[in-house]
């Protein structure tokens, strides 16, 4: 039962990873560009949200109708100045300048935030409680929630690139910028906004983060940056349900390690991740007609 | 280091081809003077000095090795703390069995040269930023796989035995010549290389990696060899690390702040030049000390310094300085001039960063 019990509690982790990681994988399936501040950004969605909440007195669950849009308005303007800026200077400086703001990010807030980690929404019922099937599982209402929010937000994402007008520009844009810019969209516009939707679902996994766990400013890097990572590369790269499937994967190896011995539960995660880079380096949802 | 290497005989033809536009001869001795008088520092000068300098060694020697990977062979690596944490642990493993952790640094070095194979042949599979990430992943890795051996000293590290018979004054004193030698030796290891057929070859790949490969030049080898070179340097690096500090801590040094440092330091000083590095490390050696007392305040300015200098003035601190006055104090390249009068100088050769390669590219 215990073993049952690691693999339900993985894969709704799983729901949490493929959260952190769609962002990693919209901003590099559009613009090619591959956030190295991805996880420091989360942290600071989190840290905002226990600003709204403690100063603002907007209620811990709705304190993301104020964060998300707060993000995705520094994510078009990150995307239309520092990251189009480090683009049109090829791929080595984008890396440079996101590493660069990653560092930055992370020091700020440690200098002014001070090393405390601290979550969001400790104590209420949905963070709090949980319920049980049979005598050995239990399952916390929060990870239902947040593998529920995941499976609704890459559904919409999916459904928006694929379906809606303003998606296949996205898809457009992400296949050709100056063939775009010809037929008389700006293609800068289109990937702010790519970056601003990228940005939401960055909010959504920091402030998922801070109520599942506990965010401090290295949280960023240690933490979320690596594991959305390893989902992306698990999943297979630019695929949105690949993502899931490889936070999923990389949930329940990590609740299977942890199952063994406590201390193995990143050590587990991280070599299902180099095991994919050796077997099947182009992930496991990866096929061969795929665009 | 360098003399011009005139085409003596064909001196009447209608040019000639030199390492550098002005005669660098001078700077080979001016080299070997600076080196001779830093290897006298610590009989002339307070250990605090020394100490302080061999920290700017050991980030001189690090930033060398990621201005190699970055800026010669286009490899952003954001998890060289793999080696520097690597290198710390091989001297440490080899103090405990009794070896001298001087002694230890050159196995230090080729230990992590060896393991840079594997790894590269991990981490080859992915392209630039995923590349990136996932050497970051590799660190974290091998960070939580040496945290299980507790004969090591597990999760809290330990002291680093092997000094009970030195004398204090004397024990700094060879930490300080350990230092200088490591990096010494990575600068005419990366120069000689560079001057060489790998330099030829990545500059080939980052004017143009198609055509190069066309060219038949083996760009994958290439950029393994630059991975290995660098692992190398900095597992030496985290040799003299360990050695410093007397004691070895996994998260210290398996700390993501040594990728941060070396890379902020290289691209402020100038990333693709043998002295961007030098000036990059003389920059943050001052703000670090300057800053010392506002905690990380440094890396925060380090940090921004460097997305500016990335941003709007990609040849560094040493471009400037190389704009103005040609000067090339390790000169890697070749001028092409005409008629041997004043240049209407072609010059090839690994000194434009290579940041420059995509700028007139669209975005892919």
């Amino acid at each position: 039962m215990a073993w049952v019990n690691a693999i339900i509690q993985g894969v709704l982790t799983g729901g949490l990873y493929a959260l952190f990681a769609c962002g990693l994988s919209l901003m590099f399936g559009v613009m090619k560009v591959v956030n190295l501040a991805h996880g420091d950004l989360a942290v600071v969605a989190g840290y905002l949200a226990i600003f709204v909440i403690t100063v603002i007195h907007v209620p811990v669950l709705w304190s993301f109708l104020v964060v998300v849009p707060v993000m995705a308005v520094i994510g078009y303007a990150l995307q239309r100045t520092l990251i189009q800026r480090s683009l049109n200077r090829g791929v080595l400086t984008t890396l440079i300048v996101t590493f660069g703001l990653s560092i930055v990010i992370e020091n700020a807030l440690l200098q002014f935030f001070t090393a405390n980690s601290r979550g969001i929404g400790a104590g209420l019922p949905l963070v709090q409680d949980s319920f049980s099937i049979g005598s050995q599982i239990q399952i916390a209402y929060l990870l239902v929630v947040i593998f529920a929010v995941a499976v609704v937000v890459l559904s919409g994402l999916q459904y928006f690139l694929s379906r809606s007008k303003y998606g296949r520009l996205i898809r457009a844009t992400a296949d050709d910028q100056e063939a775009v810019q010809l037929a008389g969209a700006d293609y800068r516009h289109v990937f702010g906004i790519a970056a601003a939707l990228a940005f939401g679902t960055v909010a959504l996994g920091g402030i998922a983060y801070g109520m599942y766990s506990q965010l401090s400013p290295t949280t960023g890097t240690d933490t979320i940056l690596l594991f959305a990572f390893a989902a992306v590369v698990i999943g297979g790269l630019g695929s949105l349900w690949g993502t899931l499937l490889g936070g999923v994967v990389l949930g329940v190896a990590q609740q299977i390690g942890a199952q063994i011995n406590i201390s193995y539960e990143l050590l587990a995660g991280y070599l299902v991740f180099l095991a994919v880079l050796v077997f099947r380096p182009q992930g496991l949802t990866y096929r061969k007609a795929q665009s | 280091m360098s003399v011009a290497t005139d085409a003596g005989p064909r001196r009447a033809e209608a040019f000639r081809v030199t390492r550098s536009r002005r005669n660098v001869a001078w700077t080979g001795i001016a080299a070997l003077i600076v080196v001779v008088v830093l290897a006298m520092f610590p009989y002339i000068v307070y250990s605090g000095t020394t100490s302080i300098l061999v920290q700017a060694f050991i980030v001189l020697t690090m930033a060398s090795m990621w201005n190699l990977l970055a800026g010669y062979a286009g490899l952003v690596s954001v998890g060289q703390q793999a080696f520097v944490g690597l290198g710390a642990y091989f001297v440490l493993i080899l103090a405990i069995n009794g070896t001298s952790p001087f002694a230890a640094l050159p196995v230090a070095a080729i230990g992590c040269g060896v393991v840079a194979l594997p790894l590269w042949w991990l981490v080859s599979r992915l392209r630039s930023g995923y590349f990136a990430i996932a050497t970051w992943v590799l660190a974290a890795t091998i960070m939580l796989i040496i945290e299980r051996f507790s004969s090591i000293g597990g999760g809290t590290g330990m002291p680093l035995p092997g000094f009970s018979g030195f004398d204090p004054t004397l024990l700094t004193a060879y930490t300080y010549w350990a230092g200088l030698a490591v990096t010494v030796l990575s600068l005419v290891a990366i120069y000689l290389l560079l001057r060489g057929r790998l330099g030829l070859v990545l500059t080939a790949i980052r004017d143009d990696e198609v055509a190069a490969r066309s060219s038949g030049a083996r760009v994958g080898l290439a950029r393994m060899l630059v991975f290995l070179v660098a692992g190398a340097g900095c597992g030496a690096a985290g040799g003299v690390l360990a050695i410093s500090q007397l004691q070895v801590q996994p998260s210290a040094v398996f700390s993501v702040q040594w990728t941060a440092e070396m890379a902020f330091a290289t691209i402020i000083g100038g990333l693709g030049t043998i002295e961007g590095p030098i000036i990059g490390t003389a920059v943050y050696m001052v703000l670090q000390q300057t800053l010392a007392s506002y905690n990380a305040w440094y890396l925060i300015i380090l940090g921004l310094v460097a997305i500016a200098v990335a941003l709007f003035a990609r040849r560094g601190l040493w471009g400037l300085v190389d704009t103005r006055l040609h000067v090339r104090l390790f000169p890697v390249g070749y001028w092409v001039r005409l008629g041997g009068e004043h240049p209407g100088g072609v010059r090839t050769g690994p000194a434009r960063p290579a940041l420059a390669r995509n700028r007139n590219r669209k975005p892919t």
